[in-house]
């Protein structure tokens, strides 16, 4: 399992896959890549991580990302898999790797920021969610399937093997987000 | 979904919300600009915040005076320029200053060590704000101290202003030097320990368990060039703040993108070696003996 790890919090994303016995592999360079067989894209900057990422290594995920390769995207990594960015640079191009619409900072400042329970039958109930300048799902296509809600706006996502969620399962001790991506990643094997 | 969340029940400026947006700038190079121009020139190459001022600590040091919070004007203006999260620094203990920023929407306060301070015996109490703040440290117990007033991310003073790294190595190295002292030591230890570094022993006994400060360190002060970002970052920072170090060089958009490039691939040389390639001159710099007692600036903080 691999883990981007250009700019962000690649390193809770790591340790959570090592509390659900995975180990996780970070990727800076599109040689990186050949070495996993599922990508997370993590919190961060949206806008640094795509500057960060040389064209090979973007080329490579978008390539293995549409043959199937299971990708899962929290925040700024959901922003990244997004086929439309509003809020965004106008030169921020994303990775299209899900047929979604996604608002940039859609929560507001910083002040703004919180933590919220949501449930979701991705993790069988109620679990802790901390959205930190999150986005939200302003638009999908059918074949994306909503996960899970709060306050009346979409905020987890999937489509096929691709996920994408709008807060940071990595900041919290509950791993059910990540068991839940690897169960993604086992039915594809 | 079936059920919704009310969002009554959000709880906003938490610690994990404060602490959790400094993760997010790990790995990330947060620059200082004194225009909506140089936040967008921050902003195209990859910075992952910007640190809105009216003068960069080079000018601050040259021109003198008292140094005050920027022009909430100017500090507005950044904000609506770019998209990435804008700080903004307030003196020491100047809890006004910081309840402005927090009103004008500043995503991070610097309480810095730059600006002179208003309060010589006690910092700010920055559990009573729901915008998070970043503080300066020489040292573990300063850092621990910063924290127990509600830091939610930490920096190293170094000399700000001078483009010498010497300074945030000293730091860095002493508050790491201090962590690895710890390992091993027992409760009674850490008591005295805690006593003798002027630290909470409750914050002094969760460092010990982590190996590291509870929250994200980043380096300051002195910051020039993409191998001092590297430098840094080896020394175990968690991210770069460069001050004066990209406006006062000779072309800062180049050196800017070389210095995000270095702080991703900080351990690896050949990377390193090709960002830091044709970036013009960096700015001048000072040698930290030449400048006199009473105008270092890591002094400044109890």
């Amino acid at each position: 399992m691999g883990v981007l790890a250009l700019q962000g919090d690649f390193r809770e994303h790591l340790a959570a896959l090592r509390a659900c016995e995975v180990e996780g592999v970070p990727i800076r360079l599109a040689s990186d890549l050949d070495a996993v067989d599922a990508l997370i894209l993590p919190g961060g900057e949206s806008t640094t991580m795509a500057r960060l990422m040389e064209p090979g290594l973007r080329a490579s995920i978008q390539r293995r990302g549409a043959a199937g390769m299971p990708v899962m995207g929290t925040c700024a990594g959901m922003i990244l898999m997004a086929r439309d960015i509003q809020g965004g640079r106008a030169d921020q191009e994303p990775l299209k790797l899900m047929d979604i619409g996604v608002r940039r900072n859609a929560y507001g400042r910083q002040i703004d920021s919180f933590e919220a329970e949501i449930e979701s039958p991705a993790i069988g109930g109620a679990g802790p969610a901390v959205f930190i300048r999150a986005p939200q799902v302003t638009e999908r296509s059918p074949e994306v399937k909503e996960l899970a809600s709060h306050a009346g706006q979409t905020v987890a996502v999937r489509q096929a093997n691709k996920l994408a969620l709008a807060f940071h399962p990595e900041l919290t001790s509950d791993r059910r987000w990540h068991q839940y991506f690897l169960s993604i990643d086992g039915e594809h094997r | 979904m079936e059920e919704l969340t009310p969002a009554l029940t959000d709880r906003r400026g938490t610690w994990k919300v404060k602490a959790g947006l400094a993760e997010m700038l790990k790995g990330g190079v947060i620059m200082d600009v004194v225009t909506p121009e140089q936040a967008k020139i921050a902003e195209d190459a990859g910075a992952v915040a910007v640190m809105a001022l009216e003068r960069v600590p080079a000018d601050i040091r040259r021109e003198g005076g008292v140094a005050r919070m920027s022009d909430p004007g100017l500090i507005a203006a950044i904000i609506d320029a770019v998209t990435i999260p804008v700080m903004a620094k307030c003196r020491i203990g100047h809890f006004v200053e910081a309840q402005i920023l927090e009103s004008l929407g500043v995503d991070y306060i610097d309480e810095s060590e730059v600006l002179t301070p208003a309060d010589e015996e006690h910092h700010i109490n920055k559990h009573a704000f729901k915008v998070p703040f970043v503080c300066g440290c020489r040292d573990l117990g300063e850092a621990l101290r910063r924290i127990a007033e509600g830091a939610a991310m930490i920096r190293t003073k170094g000399e700000a202003g001078t483009g010498n790294v010497v300074e945030a190595v000293r730091h860095m190295r002493a508050v790491t030097g201090a962590i690895r002292k710890l390992h091993g030591a027992g409760p009674e230890e850490m008591v005295m320990e805690a006593k003798r570094i002027g630290a909470p022993a409750d914050l002094l006994e969760d460092t010990a368990r982590l190996g590291r400060l509870p929250v994200v360190n980043f380096a300051a002060g002195g910051i020039a060039t993409p191998a001092d970002a590297a430098l840094m970052m080896q020394l175990g920072c968690d991210g770069i703040f460069v001050g004066s170090g990209i406006f006062k060089a000779e072309n800062p958009a180049a050196r800017a993108k070389a210095i995000v490039a270095a702080t991703t691939y900080f351990d690896r040389p050949d990377i390193l070696a090709d960002a830091s390639k044709s970036l013009g001159k960096a700015m001048r710099g000072l040698e930290i003996g030449a400048i006199p007692q009473e105008e270092l600036l890591a002094g400044r903080g109890w």
